[in-house]
């Protein structure tokens, strides 16, 4: 009985992250899937997180309606950060909204009222399982609604040439902030679930390196179909699990092993397999009809 | 009948060269309008300015009485603009059909509550706008293509995607920028048809062409423009025969 | 007030450096290179290993590690960059290759000497100092911006008057064009990530010196303030680089000095946002930013 309930507990924090991760990478997803690489999630995250936490621990607040106000926060603030930098032009993109993102997490650790770099502790744990899942499911939900409606081809036509999006009457700014406010909300849901799961938030867990988890998440998993960010979220939350068995027999130390698979997994996959995981069944089709074809 | 588009003293400078210097002229509803002229004449550059992609740095553009040349491309659209372009810009990686429901975004009258919900009346508009789509490549002759991938279809079949694209918009104002370029002469009938019909059915239409023969056969009026000015203007069969006319593309070797 | 002056010129010498190598490569490629910290982190291990396992001297060590970064950016460029070249997205995809191989340098990094942070060894630098425009300025400082101003004189000499700066520079404008013109555009991009690997690298280990404190994720924080410096310099102008990067030592050095130690990242990146929205150009650059 000991052993089940050790194994439970183990796993409880993989499957917790496997869902926790597949949202933060949905959520970047939200603004790749119209071709813009905003890098502000970890910024997002931040925000939700902090304002759920404050929000059950000092106002009481029931957890749901903590939940919902840390999702809606980041979303508020996604409006006028959009504004002015969805007009830059990619890397520039990408620039600002780390600078963003930078500037949340350096205004956390300079707000004694939080505590700073220390962040907070004893956060009640209020989330289960369930509520990961019931979130990732719901994301996903949406997601797959808007894949192949109006919106979803206006996204896709934003992505591929926006110039020419435009001229069809799609608002691709109007499109673009909307889908930067849902990557906020979902990244804010995401801050608020984890820091009631881990029972403390601290502002060194929303740096720059939190937000390339995600990309490389969405990137790995692929993008090519809505489901493909959890797809790489799971494969990449499950394979340190793996490596840390593996680790002693390769002679690495497995924070280092973890790192280089990590590395290599996701250059392995820009350079053969640029959509994703998610696209490798297309890729086979297609090589398999051109052989056909050369035939 | 008056003007639906009204071009006067349209002007862009790049620096210190005017690709577009003083241009005016009118197309009129129901009317093929051709816009040609050597390379390097300006007429694409008109054509962007006229869909909202470039501001000129002078003169006005009236669509229906009502000035556009201040408005972002969707504005443009949203009044009715659709064009195709010069060097194709198809959505490589969805299908054809895909391509020419994505033209439908200024028609469509989808509700993303409805799609979020599951209600029937969303997949009841789904089904309609795919079968629009598919209509407009019946009416190309490419609905055998419609599943496939534009990067996948040929040159001419993806111009004559482009122009279904741009139909599904119900655009009240067509702008063509070389729709036939790469086409072979069986192509280029069709698509002389299909633009005489287009224009039969009440929509404008602004034809920029190198393929002399398809515009004198399609087109209603020609403005011929030479170094961003207009140098001639009229039925084709008079700006066949203008002097200044045969100087421009005799000088080019056009 | 001289104090800080020296102190924010000697940081800023050391941002300048790394952010030339950034920009270098941004000029040439339109990519950013995301290795680029981790280079500059991978050249101070080699310089520590160097001085610490093998006794050389650092006059010795710090060209072999500049060296070596140098050869990294080699590797860097054919494994992560030149595969992507045709591709349609290649500026996307140029980052996300250059963040994995940022990756696994940092692995590297961490198996070979562990995630504590590592020092210089005791008297691998005299520890001189005199007096100057009343403050204290320390020999290493000196030497520092020495070094780093003789890099500069010397790229700025590479970049305008050899032969390969003009090929650098013709490929920055126009790589089609340079091919035509008969430039081997492979060798020069494999040239320009030498260069500014090697720079960066040199950046790491004055950054080193400077502040013996190596750690496998020294890099993180340069690399966000190197952006900071590239967009208020301009993107692809390497003077502005140098500009910028003097400016914003400076301007960290005063910031501290009055408003408080916990301002001084929060001014740097505050900074660069209003700076992206305001004029995106930066100082000296060219690069158009907006969508069309």
């Amino acid at each position: 009985m000991e052993a089940l309930r050790d194994l439970y507990l183990t796993y409880q924090s993989t499957l917790g992250y496997i869902g926790l991760n597949s949202l933060l990478a949905l959520s970047v997803y939200a603004t790749l899937s119209c071709g813009q690489l905003a890098l502000s999630n970890a910024g997002f995250m931040a925000i939700g997180a902090y304002a759920a936490t404050l929000l059950t621990k000092e106002a009481a607040l029931p957890f749901p309606l903590a939940l919902a106000a840390g999702a809606l926060l980041p979303a508020l603030v996604a409006v006028p950060l959009g504004l002015p930098v969805l007009r830059l032009r990619g890397v520039f993109l990408a620039i600002a909204t780390i600078g963003f993102g930078e500037v949340v997490r350096l205004g956390i650790v300079n707000w004694e009222y939080v505590n700073g770099a220390q962040g907070i502790v004893a956060i009640p744990q209020k989330t289960s399982l369930w509520m990961i899942f019931l979130a990732v499911a719901a994301v996903l939900f949406v997601m797959a609604r808007l894949r192949g409606s109006k919106w979803g081809f206006a996204l896709e036509a934003i992505r591929e040439d926006e110039p020419a999006a435009r001229t069809m009457g799609i608002p691709s700014t109007a499109y673009k902030l909307a889908m930067l406010v849902l990557g906020a909300a979902i990244a804010g849901l995401a801050g608020g679930l984890e820091a009631h799961f881990t029972f403390m938030v601290a502002p060194n867990g929303f740096s720059f390196g939190r937000v390339v988890d995600m990309l490389v998440f969405a990137v790995v998993g692929g993008t090519a179909r809505y489901w493909g960010p959890v797809l790489g979220a799971a494969f990449l939350t499950l394979l340190p699990e793996l490596l840390r068995e593996l680790a002693p027999l390769v002679g690495i130390e497995p924070g280092p092993l973890r790192l280089m698979v990590n590395g290599l997994v996701l250059l392995a996959v820009i350079l053969f397999l640029p959509n994703g995981m998610v696209s490798l069944p297309d890729r086979l089709r297609e090589r398999r009809a051109a052989r056909r074809a050369a035939a | 009948m008056s003007a639906l588009l009204a071009v006067e003293s349209l002007e862009r400078a790049f620096g210190g060269v005017r690709a577009v210097d003083g241009a005016s002229f009118e197309v009129r509803a129901g009317e093929v309008h051709g816009l040609i002229g050597p390379n390097g004449a300006g007429k694409t550059t008109v054509i962007n300015m006229v869909s909202g992609l470039l501001a000129p740095t002078g003169g006005r553009i009236r669509l229906e009485g009502r000035e556009i040349q201040a408005l972002a491309p969707h504005r443009v659209a949203a009044l009715g603009v659709a064009r195709t372009f010069q060097n194709i810009r198809l959505f490589s990686d969805l299908t054809a059909r895909d391509n020419v429901l994505v033209g439908e975004h200024r028609v469509r009258k989808a509700s993303l509550g409805a799609r979020l919900l599951l209600l029937p009346a969303a997949r009841e508009e789904e089904r309609r706008a795919r079968g629009q789509a598919l209509a407009l490549l019946e009416r190309i002759g490419l609905a055998d293509r419609a599943h496939e991938r534009a990067r996948n279809l040929s040159y001419g079949e993806q111009r004559r995607v482009e122009i279904a694209r741009a139909l599904a918009a119900d655009p009240r104002l067509l702008l063509l920028d070389e729709p036939t370029a790469g086409m072979n002469p069986v192509e280029v009938q069709a698509v002389a048809t299909l633009i005489r019909k287009v224009a039969a059915e009440g929509h404008a239409v602004l034809l920029i062409e190198h393929n002399v023969k398809l515009v004198m056969d399609v087109c209603d009026r020609i403005t011929v423009l030479d170094f961003g000015k207009v140098i001639a203007e009229g039925a084709p069969a008079e700006v066949a025969r203008h002097p200044a006319v045969i100087a421009a593309y005799l000088g080019s070797g056009a | 007030m001289g104090q800080q002056i020296i102190n924010g010129l000697f940081l800023g010498s050391i941002y300048a450096l790394f952010a030339l190598g950034y920009t270098l490569v941004f000029g040439v490629l339109d990519i950013l290179n995301l290795a680029h910290a981790a280079v500059f982190m991978l050249a101070c291990f080699v310089a520590l290993a160097l001085v610490g396992s093998l006794g050389l001297h650092i006059l010795v060590a710090l060209p072999l590690a500049v060296l070596a970064a140098g050869i990294l950016g080699l590797i860097l460029e054919r494994v992560a960059f030149r595969p992507l070249r045709g591709r349609a997205n290649s500026n996307f995809s140029g980052l996300i290759s250059s963040l994995a191989v940022a990756i696994v340098f940092e692995a590297v990094a961490l198996e070979f000497f562990g995630p504590n942070v590592s020092r210089f060894p005791f008297g691998t630098v005299p520890d001189r100092q005199m007096a100057l425009f009343g403050g204290v300025v320390s020999r290493l400082q000196l030497t520092i911006i020495g070094i780093a101003v003789g890099l500069f004189l010397v790229l700025t000499w590479l970049v305008t008057r050899t032969r390969l700066g003009r090929q650098i520079r013709a490929v920055a404008e126009s790589p089609r064009a340079a091919r035509i013109l008969g430039v081997n555009v492979d060798r020069v991009i494999a040239a320009s990530f030498f260069i500014s690997s090697a720079l960066g690298g040199a950046a790491g280990v004055l950054f080193g010196l400077a502040f013996n404190s190596i750690s496998p994720d020294m890099g993180r924080s340069v690399e966000l303030k190197g952006l900071a410096v590239i967009i208020l310099g301009g993107m692809g102008s390497m003077p502005g680089a140098v500009i910028a990067g003097f400016a914003l030592g400076l301007s960290e050095v005063f910031v501290v000095a009055h408003l408080g130690a916990s301002y001084r990242d929060v001014v740097s990146f505050a900074g660069l946002f209003l700076i992206l929205v305001l004029r995106p150009r930066g100082l000296l650059g060219a690069a158009s930013l907006r969508e069309a």
